[in-house]
């Protein structure tokens, strides 16, 4: 591989880890609330709300329907009005985010609706509030599987983030489909490949050996 | 000792006047899901101090009224006053302060698996907003005070049944409560965890002064802590008082069905071989309880009614310091005239007679 590739390579990488950290921190600071929002609105729920739950439901079961590249197509005059422009990195990280909050909202519903219930009656009985039943049961008991659902959430972010290469975002995917494809360097598909086993597999790791230690479950 | 007022009878005074005395009144409570009726008129009283079981079969509404009375389930009609106060009319912000004087213990522990103990123990001071130096302090204290002191920063998911239900306890008190719930607190124990358990309550109840209302399926439970027992079944109090007077005279079926299993039953091989009519031995019961357990009653009636007496089967027990006995005896020899004569002279004694039949040889 030549020098020039190689710089390019590097380059990619940033942008790859620049759009899934940016995109996934997007993601949990609001989808977890998103996620909390959906168990707590639900039947027998700390606020049970159910026309609120109903129409959250929908909405994000609306964006998680949209196909990502049409999201991505779609999205752009928003991303403009945010970011300033709809191409590059940045311009990315729009679309991305949004595809990626709903989605996280799912897994964290998941993981805060198996909280055993008699959890949350002891802290009411205790003389706790709902945003004490939040901070002191919820998220802590629930934290093991809000943090193994952020790790798919980033790994699934690291495949998607290729996909924003049709818009220009840089990133591994784009390197690979302009020149391991289009101008047939095997290597550097190779190299992306390789990359991308490496980031996917260091992600599972870390959040693996996170959720071990805060899981007291035994 | 028996303050029960007539289910469904609504209270005309909103402030209780002996507001010092009782620490929960409740008042005609109902409550329905649905088509059944979980509380159906109950009306009950707790004194400071005292210990109140409440047993019934599973589903007779228990669950129901103990969550009545810290405002987590809210009855449809009736009144429960915590201190001499009527709590039904409470939104859910002015029930938070007042379920801080209410500790529960819970028969699956429900404790926090991402806590500490000591952290756990601690939780009612941080919801309260106690300083973390205090909250800490009364930590250490409560867990000595259940002999946990070295498992202070364990998890519980590293504990034991009962282990887990000493910090349950533990955290229970730690806001200092006035009245503590228990939900089936050793219903998931066995029975050696089940009695030291118990002990600990006992022990809180009669060093702190602390009132404790349980509620129990096991009447060995009723038997081992409680002051006065209540029995409930499909949603009423059908019998009430001292424990020692429940066990040795039991008025309602269900008392008696709940009781089947610690107090002294006929042998089914006695009771296979009954006949109604005449035999060779009369089979007799006889419950006797209190003073009249003390006496020489088997020598008196030996020595009063000519015969031979046979004590087939039975016992007495002691059910907060009182002998409780229940005696079956096998009665030969003894004309039907004579007979009369045997419980003429035990009700004269106070005790309970009652034939059970005849068997025709000895058994």
């Amino acid at each position: 591989m030549s020098p020039v590739l190689f710089e390019l390579l590097i380059r990619s990488i940033w942008e790859t880890v620049l759009m899934t950290g940016a995109s996934g921190l997007i993601s949990l600071v609001f989808g977890l609330p998103l996620g909390l929002a959906l168990v707590a609105t639900d039947r027998g729920g700390i606020a049970e709300s159910l026309w609120v739950n109903r129409i959250l439901g929908a909405i994000i079961n609306g964006f998680r329907s949209v196909p990502f590249i049409i999201l991505l197509v779609a999205l752009i005059p928003v991303t403009r009005l945010i970011v300033g422009t709809s191409i590059g990195t940045w311009a990315a990280i729009v679309p991305l985010s949004i595809a990626a909050t709903p989605y996280y909202a799912r897994i964290a519903e998941v993981s805060l609706r198996e909280v055993d219930h008699g959890l949350i009656e002891a802290a009411r009985a205790m003389g706790g509030n709902r945003w004490t039943i939040i901070r002191e049961v919820l998220v802590p008991e629930a934290l093991p599987g809000i943090v193994a659902g952020f790790t798919v959430t980033l790994v699934t972010l690291v495949g998607a983030s290729a996909m924003a290469g049709a818009i220009g975002a840089g990133g591994l995917g784009d390197l690979a489909i302009r020149y391991g494809y289009q101008r047939f360097e095997t290597s550097v598909m190779v190299a992306v490949v390789v990359v991308l086993i490496v980031l996917v597999c260091g992600i599972q790791w870390i959040g693996d050996r996170l959720v071990a230690r805060l899981d007291h479950r035994g | 000792m028996n303050q029960h007022v007539s289910a469904g009878v609504a209270d005309p005074v909103r402030v209780q006047p002996a507001g010092l005395e009782d620490v929960v009144r409740l008042v005609g409570l109902k409550r329905r899901f649905g088509a059944t009726a979980a509380l159906d008129g109950v009306s009950l009283t707790v004194k400071k101090g005292e210990i109140l079981g409440i047993i019934g079969r599973s589903g007779a509404g228990k669950s129901t009224l103990i969550r009545c009375l810290n405002g987590l389930e809210r009855p449809d009609s009736g009144e429960v006053f915590i201190e001499g106060r009527e709590i039904g009319r409470l939104g859910e912000r002015e029930l938070q302060p007042l379920r801080r004087r209410i500790g529960m213990v819970f028969q699956h522990f429900n404790l926090l698996s991402a806590k500490t103990v000591k952290e756990n123990v601690a939780l009612p001071l941080k919801i309260e907003g106690r300083p973390r130096v205090e909250r800490m302090a009364r930590a250490a204290e409560l867990l000595q005070l259940v002999g946990l002191s070295e498992k202070a920063r364990a998890y519980p998911a590293s504990l034991s049944g009962g282990q887990k239900q000493r910090v349950g306890i533990a955290r229970a008190l730690a806001a200092r409560p006035a009245l503590l719930l228990s939900d089936e607190a050793t219903s998931a124990l066995d029975p050696e965890t089940t009695r030291s358990i118990l002990a600990l309550l006992k022990d809180i109840n009669s060093r702190l002064g602390l009132t404790i209302l349980l509620i129990t399926h096991e009447m060995e439970v009723i038997r081992s802590i409680a002051d006065r027992v209540a029995v409930i079944d499909a949603g009423r109090i059908v019998e009430e008082g001292a424990v020692w007077q429940v066990f040795a005279d039991p008025k309602s079926e269900i008392t008696r069905s709940l009781l089947g299993g610690i107090r002294p039953q006929l042998p089914p091989e006695i009771a296979s071989r009954l006949v109604p009519g005449e035999g060779a031995e009369t089979i007799l019961r006889i419950d006797v309880a209190g003073e009249a357990a003390r006496g020489a009653l088997l020598s008196d009636l030996a020595a009063a009614v000519p015969g031979q007496f046979r004590l087939v089967h039975g016992g007495v027990d002691h059910v907060q310091g009182q002998p409780v006995g229940t005696l079956f005896l096998a009665v030969a020899g003894v004309e039907p005239a004579h007979l009369a004569q045997v419980t003429t002279f035990l009700k004269e004694r106070d005790a309970r007679v009652e034939v059970l039949g005849h068997v025709a040889g000895p058994v």
